[in-house]
């Protein structure tokens, strides 16, 4: 097969070129293999075996849709320009070739899973990058800011390098600006046998702190009994996951599940993030061996859901104008959260405008499967792999997008940003504050 | 040597299509069961309204944003399967030699579909000489298997209408047939035994695992 041709603009990330200086083909060939033998089976075998190279998946990527059709970005080709290689040499690759896999796989990619869907075989596409991945991971070929994440999860068990004392100080501060609109609202520690244990992911306490005290004002007036650890284990964000370090991956969902035990909780609600459902739902579980969940995860969508739906918050002003979203991949494509994303759409504006194509047929916004955490050298080339989704949003004529997940938001502030769409970026959350009624009881007293 | 081909190496063809289909889905499922995710994920609801969905053409989003590739694809393959099941020259061998005999398709019908698959094999070749993605993921192997799968319908054609050297096309179609059979396990048409799991295995990861559809 001849070698695709790449046309990219140079980007130096020093993790990759010093992995690449140091990586003997002894040991590339080891892992390879060890890899393939070891941790893939009958889904791997069969995919290669059966993929019949008609392309029909490059209609699905964002990335070869906005590139103008640049081949070397739709899904088949990343899979040839790396782990078909990998298995017809059976490892014998150098280092430079296990570079452009990181590249490929880390930045290429968003395993968003589209482009399972457009494969008349239903090929996944997005697991083999994420094999490839596995492979880079264990010969430390990750990009620098991505590792660096991976490194602040296996130091502190969360994403920020955020500490114990930064941790409960965020809490404590927010749980006063709850209070600022509901003075009886607390945010309570460690309360074992609470109904909830409500997590958050990593940049959350480091960024976006008023999310906690949204949250906080949330569960007073829909009377909820919850409680936050006051330990490690309150990031639920994992990416490990995502570098192809699943071991690290596996302590990290395993402190998550153990921490909603020990506090005897019914449910884990978590706050709005997409990747982060997919680790404590689907790749932590099944890394473990434990397929499912040992306490059921709920995520944000479906929680507001039902608090909406059974009435247990009133909507007393929607929001003005015309607003859309983003449907996070991890939960609505390959979560099924779709219809109640829109139904909590509705409740809360007075004019949701629908994306097309919507629901799980939405495109990604390029941030998600790590692709934002690569960081910084990487930024220029992301937010140019999703003009497409600038196009969708400018069509609908909203002043504000709605964005269910931590990555979504950020990756698509950039492309508000790039693309000039002149549009705000808000987590559900933030809608809801405004919209919802506040009990007289609950309100603050006029002095 | 017309005799040997259409004699013992239409058994030969016949015993390595089955057991070799038999062996590589045998191994494609012991593979699988060394994987902790794929059996437990499996859900006959799911893999059967995947199989529904990807079956019946026109009846997901996606073969209707492409609906020449669709009518195109969906004609080749039925034609591909069963102009030759339904073949009266097929049929009437099977009876000579088996002393079993089932339904046929008029010949006219079958000669056009032998043209349909003809045309669906022109199509393959014509996306994978013009289409960048498909030109890009493209090598000799990828021709080959279109050769493969398309002699057996020109060398047949050429035989019905005897436009010329009959004895001898026969022959050659005949090999061509079992080439085919031969290959079917062995190279990716290997997608025919494999299309029903790998579909039952995304239907279900997406409908029972993840809550969601694949259609
Ligand atoms: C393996 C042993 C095979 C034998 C002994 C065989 C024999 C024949 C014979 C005797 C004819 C009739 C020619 C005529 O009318 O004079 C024929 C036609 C045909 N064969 Fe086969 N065949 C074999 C395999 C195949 C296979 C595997 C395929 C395709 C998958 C195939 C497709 C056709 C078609 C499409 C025609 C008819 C063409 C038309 O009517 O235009 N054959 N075959
Ligand atoms: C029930 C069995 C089969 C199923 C479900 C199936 C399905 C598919 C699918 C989904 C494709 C992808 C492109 C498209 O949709 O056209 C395809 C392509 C193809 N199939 Fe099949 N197939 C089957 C049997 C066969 C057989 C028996 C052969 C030939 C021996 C064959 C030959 C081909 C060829 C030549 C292509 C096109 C490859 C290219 O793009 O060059 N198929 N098939
Ligand atoms: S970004 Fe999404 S559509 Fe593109 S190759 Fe990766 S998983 Fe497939
Ligand atoms: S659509 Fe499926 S079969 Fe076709 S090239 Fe892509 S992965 Fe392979
Ligand atoms: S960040 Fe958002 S849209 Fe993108 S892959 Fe995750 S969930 Fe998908």
């Amino acid at each position: 097969m001849k070698p695709t041709i790449v046309k990219r603009e140079p980007v130096v990330d020093e993790a990759l070129d010093q992995c690449e200086a140091r990586l003997t083909e002894e040991q590339i060939e080891k892992v390879v293999n060890e890899v393939i033998d070891k941790e893939t089976g009958g889904r791997l075998w069969t995919y290669v075996n059966t993929c019949i190279h008609c392309g029909l998946c490059a209609e699905a990527c964002h990335w070869f849709l906005s590139n103008d059709r640049d081949v070397s970005y739709a899904p088949v080709t990343k899979v040839k320009d790396t782990i078909w290689v990998l298995l017809e040499k059976k490892g014998k690759v150098d280092g430079a070739f296990i570079k452009r896999c990181s590249e490929i796989a880390h930045t290429e990619c968003n395993l968003c899973r589209r482009c399972g869907m457009y494969c008349p075989f239903g090929i996944d596409i997005a697991y083999m990058l994420l094999v490839v991945r596995r492979i880079c991971a264990k010969l430390g070929m990750v990009p620098l800011y991505l590792q660096d994440t991976v490194h602040s999860h296996a130091a502190t068990m969360n994403q920020m390098w955020v500490k114990p004392d930064e941790w409960i100080d965020t809490l404590q501060w927010q749980e006063e600006e709850g209070q600022g609109f509901v003075p009886s609202a607390r945010l309570p520690l460690e309360k074992e046998g609470a109904d909830i244990m409500y997590s958050v992911i990593g940049p959350e306490p480091k960024f976006l702190a008023q999310l906690l005290g949204n949250i906080t004002v949330i569960m007073k007036v829909a009377g909820l009994d919850w409680t936050m650890p006051a330990t490690a284990g309150w990031d639920n964000s994992n990416m490990a996951m995502y570098s192809g370090d699943f071991e690290i991956m596996a302590r990290v969902e395993r402190l998550h599940h153990e921490t909603a035990q020990r506090l005897k909780v019914k449910r884990i609600v978590m706050g709005e993030c997409g990747h982060a459902f997919r680790g404590a739902e689907y790749d932590g579980p099944t890394w473990m061996g434990w397929m499912k969940p040992p306490i059921p995860i709920v995520h944000a969508i479906s929680f507001y859901y039902d608090l909406i739906k059974s009435g247990k918050i009133k909507i007393a002003k929607k929001a003005k104008g015309p607003i859309t979203v983003q449907d996070p991949c991890n939960v609505v494509r390959n979560g099924g959260l779709g219809d109640k994303l829109r139904y909590i759409m509705n409740a809360v504006c007075e004019d949701f405008v629908d994306v097309t194509p919507n629901n799980r047929y939405n495109y990604c916004c390029n941030a998600g499967g790590g692709v934002i955490n690569v960081g910084p050298p990487w930024k220029k080339k992301r937010v140019q792999g999703n003009r497409i989704k600038a196009e969708q949003f400018k069509r609908t004529g909203a002043h504000t997008i709605v964005t269910p997940c931590h990555n979504c938001h950020s990756g698509i502030e950039d492309i508000v940003d790039f693309y000039k769409l002149g549009m705000h970026v808000k987590f559900f959350s933030d809608i809801l504050i405004e919209a919802m009624e506040i009990p007289e009881h609950l309100k603050p007293k006029e002095e | 040597m017309y005799e040997f081909v259409s004699g013992p190496l239409v058994w030969v063809a016949f015993i390595i299509f089955i057991g070799g289909s038999l062996y590589r889905i045998y191994n494609m499922l012991s593979k699988s069961k060394k994987e902790n995710v794929v059996f437990p994920h499996m859900s006959l609801k799911h893999s059967l309204a995947s199989l529904v969905h990807w079956v019946i053409p026109f009846n997901n989003q996606y073969m209707r944003k492409r609906p020449i590739f669709t009518i195109i694809s969906f004609a080749f393959h039925i034609c591909l399967i069963i102009a030759p099941i339904f073949l009266l020259a097929h049929v009437i061998l099977w009876d000579e030699s088996w002393n079993m005999s089932w339904w046929t398709i008029p010949e006219a019908v079958t000669d056009w579909m032998t043209i349909i698959v003809i045309i669906g094999c022109i199509f393959y070749l014509h996306r994978r000489l013009t289409d960048p993605v498909v030109k890009n993921v493209t090598d000799g192997s990828d021709y080959l298997l279109l050769a493969i799968t398309a002699l057996p319908f020109i060398t047949g054609f050429i035989a019905y209408h005897q436009l010329f050297a009959y004895k001898t096309i026969l022959i050659i179609h005949i090999l061509a047939g079992e080439i085919m059979l031969i290959a079917i396990p062995f190279t990716r048409l290997s997608h025919m035994l494999f299309f029903v799991f790998t579909r039952a295995y995304f239907g279900s990861e997406q409908g029972h695992v993840k809550n969601s559809k694949d259609w």
